[in-house]
This record gives structure tokens, C-alpha cells and sequence, in this order.
């Protein structure tokens, strides 16, 4: 390679730098700049009527955990928080884990069908989208709350005398997310078992292995990355869910989403709004680093 | 090999679809393979002997009739119950596992303790010469190291029958038969009864013990290699394996008139019209005047190397094809438009039914 060439690649090599430098851009000030002030407003003291005094102060930070009794000027255990915490974690989980349990076979089904008949089921999947969430989550809502259509339809029927009191309970929050949710489980698992060889049904079937060892020792494993993609979809916003548990939880059933807007509406309290929202984004990475891990745990797969 | 029968279908009959419309992808089919021989099932694709060998994996059940395996009924057993493995024309290796895990699979599926498990993979991986493989991904291997590992994960639990279906139409030329030879030593070293599909002839001549030839859902012949190529049974039989002449004769009574009003000697079972088959290279050709020879014009010479193609016409224009060895000169001393007195070789001539 002569030298003129060598420095035309290495021209090239720089241009190609420059081209990727509005993405840079963006993602720095769109990503990163609201986080550092987040951060930033979180080491600060709150103001009276909201907004925050240009003062270092870590009350924000320790009146996650900590509340101070007024009356006796000492700190207690911020109970609420605690509970409002485990909830949220709670919740998404069993969000996450109902979504696979009816999304996997709802995938199956899917990706077992004619390729015509596929594009109009995953159509079908789609359909939810068109309508606003906030929308969706009251007609939940209807069809849950004490003279809402299950209660009226189960009394009808003589399976209940006294109509169930589901609304405005942690069953609502998750029924809902369950609900709002599923999608985001169903179309990575379909993708990943559209890619999923039929054929190697047969050949495990031929060596002997038994239904459930098909499903455990060759489908689960095989479309393993479908599962990850559609578990982090689902936990990811479920842990963040703000519409869902104000419209089904009414406000008591609070979830760590819910907090956060308390702190920066009624509550008046930026720096622990902003140190809640931070506890939340380290909840989700640390819960995705552990999911990662084990998911890929047992055996390194390439 | 032994006089018992591994694998017995009975009057087996797969139909696909309901009603009028239904295919009959095998139309009353009987086969007995016996314990030990390496059975090679041949025919154009869509003839049934991929079906036939789904039936014995267990996959498709027939619509009528019984299979057997050691003379128990095995019809309606699902594949995970029946001592039989195969080998799958796409090999459908798990992508998620390594080479001894893919070969150690069926055994630990049979719940067979470890030790026996690791022992008996790293025989396999021995006799399919992959011992250094046995850490890599199926995906990081050529076709052929593939197919090996496809064999060797359907040897392992050691069944009474190992199907194979089309596995070498994946490999090129040289690899298809180096895998040829690899496998009937497998086949032998191994004693187990080996059913191989395909549609290639020179496969199922050279490496079976015995072959049925199939077309259209039904078994149209079945004995050696040898037998089916000297004395095929039908006209299907005799111009799928191998290349063959067809002629229609008249027998009257130790001879045979042909087309041409030529004369034969040839002992015909019954008078009347008969279709005769013979191979190309059991023609003889001399000189044109010589005595009781049939005339015949050369009509083109197609040059082989090993062999030239004679393409002949007879007095009615029946068509024939010689096909006489190159001399070492290459040159034949034939010419195209010349005169030749044709002969066959004795025991040349057959029957064929339709």
C-alpha cells in the first residue's frame, strides 16, 4: 500500500468520526445533560413552595429511608417509602412473569401459524397500541371497579353474591400492567421463535427427550435472547409505571413512579424527588446486571 | 447379518389429507429389513420412502396397516419410546450445544448416569474421528464434520435401527464419497441395522446390502444391488438405476422377432408382445456383413473418456445406445453414419414388465 492511499483510509477513518458526531451530540445533552441535573438537584436544599436553594444538602438522599419526626426532632424509618418500594419491585416482577407465562404460548401460536395468517395475528397484537394508555387504563378501570362489568357479570351468573373489591388494590395495579404490558413480552418472543428451528422438535423428540425436556433442554434455551428482550421490556417501564397505578391504584396503592410526582407536585420536595428518581434508575440497573448474569449465568454461550 | 427381521411394515398405508382429495404417499406397502443389513430405500423424490422412513421414526403414524420392530408392534409408539435414531437430511444439530453435548444428549434424555454418559460420548467422538471438536460449536464446524456429528448423537444410544434420511445430498462430490465409504464402515464396525434413504442410485449401489426401489408410494422391487441392476422387474426399476435400452419384441417360442424383423435367440416365458430391457454395455458391435448380427447406422458417438456412447438406429428406427470401452488410442473407429452388426452378450436380454 503506498503512503498516498494509506493516508487517504486514514482521512476516510476520520471522516467517519465526524459523521457520527450529531449522534454524539444528541445523546450527550439529551441523555446525559437532564441526568446531571437530576443529580445535581438532588445534592440541594428544597425551596418552600417547591423548586430548590442553591445549598449543598444530602436531606434529599436520606429522607429516602429517613423521616424526621417533627415532634421530637429525631429520624424514623420512612415506613412508606419502604413499602412503596417493595410494592414497585414486587409488581413488576409478577408483571414480568404472568407477561411470559401468557405471552410465551401466545408467541408460539403465532409463530406456528401459515406465514399469511401470522402477519394477522401479530396484527391483532398491535391493536392496543392505537389506543392512549391513559384510555386503556380506565377502560380497565370499567370493567374492574366494584359495578364494573366483571363484578355485574360474575353476580349475574350466581358465581359471587357481594361483588369483589378489586379496584384500587395491588390485584388492580397488576392486572393492569399485565394487561398494558403483554405486547412488549409477545413480539420479541415471537421474533425470537419465528428463528426457532421446528425441525430440532423432531430430532429431540427422536432422542428420547420427553415433552417438558424439549421445552426445558431445547426450546427455553434456544430462544433464551427473546425471553431477556421481552423480560427488560416489560420490568424495565412496569418499575417506572406512573398511569397505571394512579388510575387503578387511586392514589393509595402508590408506586415508586407515583412518589417521584408526589415530590415534585403536592410534596414540594425536589431534592427527594430527584434522589428518588436516581434510586429508581439504580434499581433497574442493577436488576437488569443481575438478570443478564444469570440469564447467560450457568454457561457462556457465544 | 441374521435371518431376523429388524424392522417389518405390513400392508402399510399413509394417506395425506381427507376425502377425494387424499394423496396416497404410500399405497399398500410391505418390507421386511433385517437385523444387521445396511437397507437402502430408492426412488424420485415424492415416491414415499421419506414417509416410509417417518413411520418407522415414529413422527407419522400409517393410516392402515402395522410396522414392527424385533417383531413388536411399535405402529402407534411416540419417537422418544422407540429404540430407533435418525439422521436428519438438515442434521438439526442444537445450535445451543457443543459437539460432545449434542452427542450426549439422546443419552442423557434415556437418564443414564454420567459417567457412562461421558464414556460413551468420547467413544463417539472417537469413532467419527471429531475428539479434538468435541468443545466447539456445531455452527463453528464444515458440512461434513456436521454430518458426522449428526451420526455419531444418533449412534450413541445405541438403537436397534439408525434411519438416514438423505443425509449426504448436502456434501459435495469428493466429501459425498469419502462419507459413503465412513459411513458403511460405521455400518459395519457398529452392527447396527442401518434404513438409508436417497434417490441417488450410485449411493444406494455402492453401500447397501440390499435396496428397495420405490416410486409412487409403492415398493416396485427389493434384493441386492446386483439383482436389481441384472434383473429389474419393471420398466421403472430398470431405467432408474442405471442406464438401459427398452425394445418391444413378439416371442414365438425360443426366439423373439423384434421391431426391426430382426430374429433372437431368446427363451420367452409366453407368446405374444413382451418389452425387453438391456444394458448398454452388453451390446457388441463388429462389422456390418457379419453373420446373424442385426444392422444398425450409428447415429451419434458421445465420447467419455472411460467410454463412448454408440447411439444406434436399427432398420425400423428403433433407438439404441452402445456403450463400448475407449481403446487406448481414445478413438473407437467408429463413425457416425456407418454401418455396424449388432450382438447382444449373452444373458443380456431381459423381461421387464410395464
Amino acid at each position: 500500500m503506498s503512503p498516498a492511499e494509506e493516508a487517504q483510509i486514514k482521512q476516510s477513518a476520520r471522516n467517519g468520526w465526524l459523521l457520527s458526531l450529531p449522534a454524539i451530540v444528541v445523546l450527550t445533552i439529551a441523555a446525559s445533560g437532564p441526568l446531571l441535573i437530576i443529580l445535581l438537584y438532588s445534592f440541594l436544599e428544597g425551596g418552600t413552595h417547591g423548586n430548590v436553594v442553591w445549598s449543598f444538602s444530602t436531606e434529599g438522599w436520606s429522607s429516602i429511608l429517613w423521616t424526621k419526626d417533627i415532634f421530637t426532632d429525631s429520624y424514623v424509618w420512612a415506613d412508606a417509602h419502604l413499602a412503596i418500594f417493595w410494592r414497585s419491585v414486587k409488581l413488576s416482577l409478577m408483571t414480568t412473569l404472568i407477561t411470559f407465562v401468557v405471552g410465551f404460548p401466545t408467541a408460539w401460536f403465532i409463530a406456528t401459524r401459515p406465514p399469511k395468517a401470522r402477519a394477522f395475528w401479530l396484527f391483532l397484537i398491535t391493536i392496543p397500541f392505537w389506543t392512549n394508555l391513559l384510555i386503556r387504563t380506565y377502560a380497565i378501570n370499567e370493567v374492574i371497579r366494584v359495578e364494573g362489568v366483571l363484578n355485574l357479570a360474575l353476580m349475574q351468573l350466581g358465581i359471587i353474591a357481594e361483588p369483589l373489591r378489586l379496584i384500587y388494590t395491588d390485584t388492580a395495579i397488576f392486572i393492569g400492567m399485565a394487561y398494558v404490558y403483554l405486547p412488549l413480552m409477545v413480539l420479541p418472543l415471537f421474533a425470537a421463535i419465528d428463528r426457532f428451528d421446528m425441525r430440532l422438535l423432531e430430532a429431540s423428540y427422536d432422542l428420547y427427550a420427553s415433552r417438558w425436556h424439549i421445552l426445558r433442554k431445547v426450546i427455553l434455551p434456544i430462544v433464551k435472547p427473546g425471553i431477556i428482550a421481552g423480560s427488560i421490556l416489560v420490568f424495565v417501564p412496569s418499575l417506572g409505571a406512573y398511569v397505571t397505578p394512579r388510575v387503578l391504584g387511586g392514589g393509595k396503592q402508590m408506586m415508586i413512579g407515583n412518589l417521584i410526582e408526589l415530590q415534585f407536585g403536592q410534596g414540594k420536595n425536589w431534592p427527594l424527588g430527584a434522589a428518588l428518581s436516581l434510586t429508581l434508575l439504580l434499581i433497574v440497573t442493577v436488576a437488569l446486571l443481575y438478570y443478564v448474569r444469570v440469564a447467560n449465568g450457568e454457561k457462556k454461550h457465544g | 447379518m441374521t435371518e431376523r427381521n429388524a424392522i417389518e411394515a405390513r400392508n402399510v398405508v399413509k394417506a395425506f389429507g381427507q376425502g377425494d382429495s387424499a394423496v396416497r404417499a404410500l399405497d399398500d406397502v410391505s418390507v421386511e429389513i433385517r437385523e444387521g443389513e445396511f437397507f437402502t430405500l430408492l426412488g424420485p423424490s415424492g415416491c414415499g420412502k421419506t414417509t416410509l422412513l417417518r413411520l418407522i421414526a415414529g413422527f407419522e403414524m400409517p393410516t392402515e396397516g402395522v410396522i414392527l420392530l424385533d417383531g413388536q408392534d411399535i405402529t402407534y409408539l411416540p419417537p422418544n419410546r422407540r429404540p430407533v435414531n435418525t439422521v436428519f437430511q438438515s442434521y438439526a444439530l442444537f445450535p445451543h450445544l457443543t459437539v460432545a453435548q449434542n452427542i450426549a444428549f439422546g443419552l442423557e434424555m434415556q437418564g443414564k448416569p454420567a459417567a457412562e454418559v461421558r464414556a460413551r460420548t468420547d467413544e463417539m467422538l472417537a469413532l467419527v474421528k471429531l475428539e479434538t471438536m468435541a468443545n466447539r460449536k456445531t455452527s463453528q464446524l464444515s458440512g461434513g464434520q456436521q454430518q458426522r456429528v449428526a451420526l455419531a448423537r444418533a449412534l450413541a444410544p445405541q438403537p436397534k435401527v439408525l434411519l438416514l434420511d438423505e443425509p449426504l445430498s448436502a456434501l459435495d462430490l469428493k466429501l459425498r464419497q469419502a462419507m459413503q465409504i465412513e459411513l458403511k464402515r460405521l455400518q459395519v464396525e457398529t452392527g447396527i441395522t442401518f434404513v438409508f434413504v436417497t434417490h441417488d442410485q450410485e449411493e444406494a449401489l455402492t453401500m447397501s446390502d440390499r435396496i428397495g426401489v420405490m416410486s409412487n408410494g409403492k415398493l416396485q422391487q427389493v434384493g441386492t444391488a446386483k439383482e436389481i441392476y441384472t434383473r429389474p422387474k419393471n420398466r421403472f426399476v430398470a431405467s432408474f438405476i442405471g442406464e438401459t435400452n427398452f425394445l418391444t419384441a413378439e416371442a414365438e417360442g425360443g426366439k423373439v422377432r423384434l421391431g426391426s424383423g430382426d430374429v433372437v435367440n431368446f427363451d420367452a416365458p409366453a407368446k405374444g408382445t413382451v418389452t425387453l430391457t438391456v444394458r448398454p454395455e452388453q451390446l457388441r458391435l463388429g462389422p456390418a456383413d457379419e453373420a446373424g448380427a442385426i444392422a444398425a447406422t450409428i447415429s451419434n458417438l458421445v465420447y467419455f473418456g472411460t467410454d463412448t456412447h454408440v447411439h444406434l438406429e436399427l432398420a425400423d428406427k428403433t433407438e439404441l445406445v452402445a456403450r463400448v470401452q475407449s481403446p487406448a488410442t481414445g478413438d473407437a473407429g467408429f463413425e457416425r453414419g456407418g454401418k455396424v452388426g449388432l450382438r447382444f452378450a449373452p444373458g443380456a436380454l431381459q423381461i421387464v414388465g410395464d
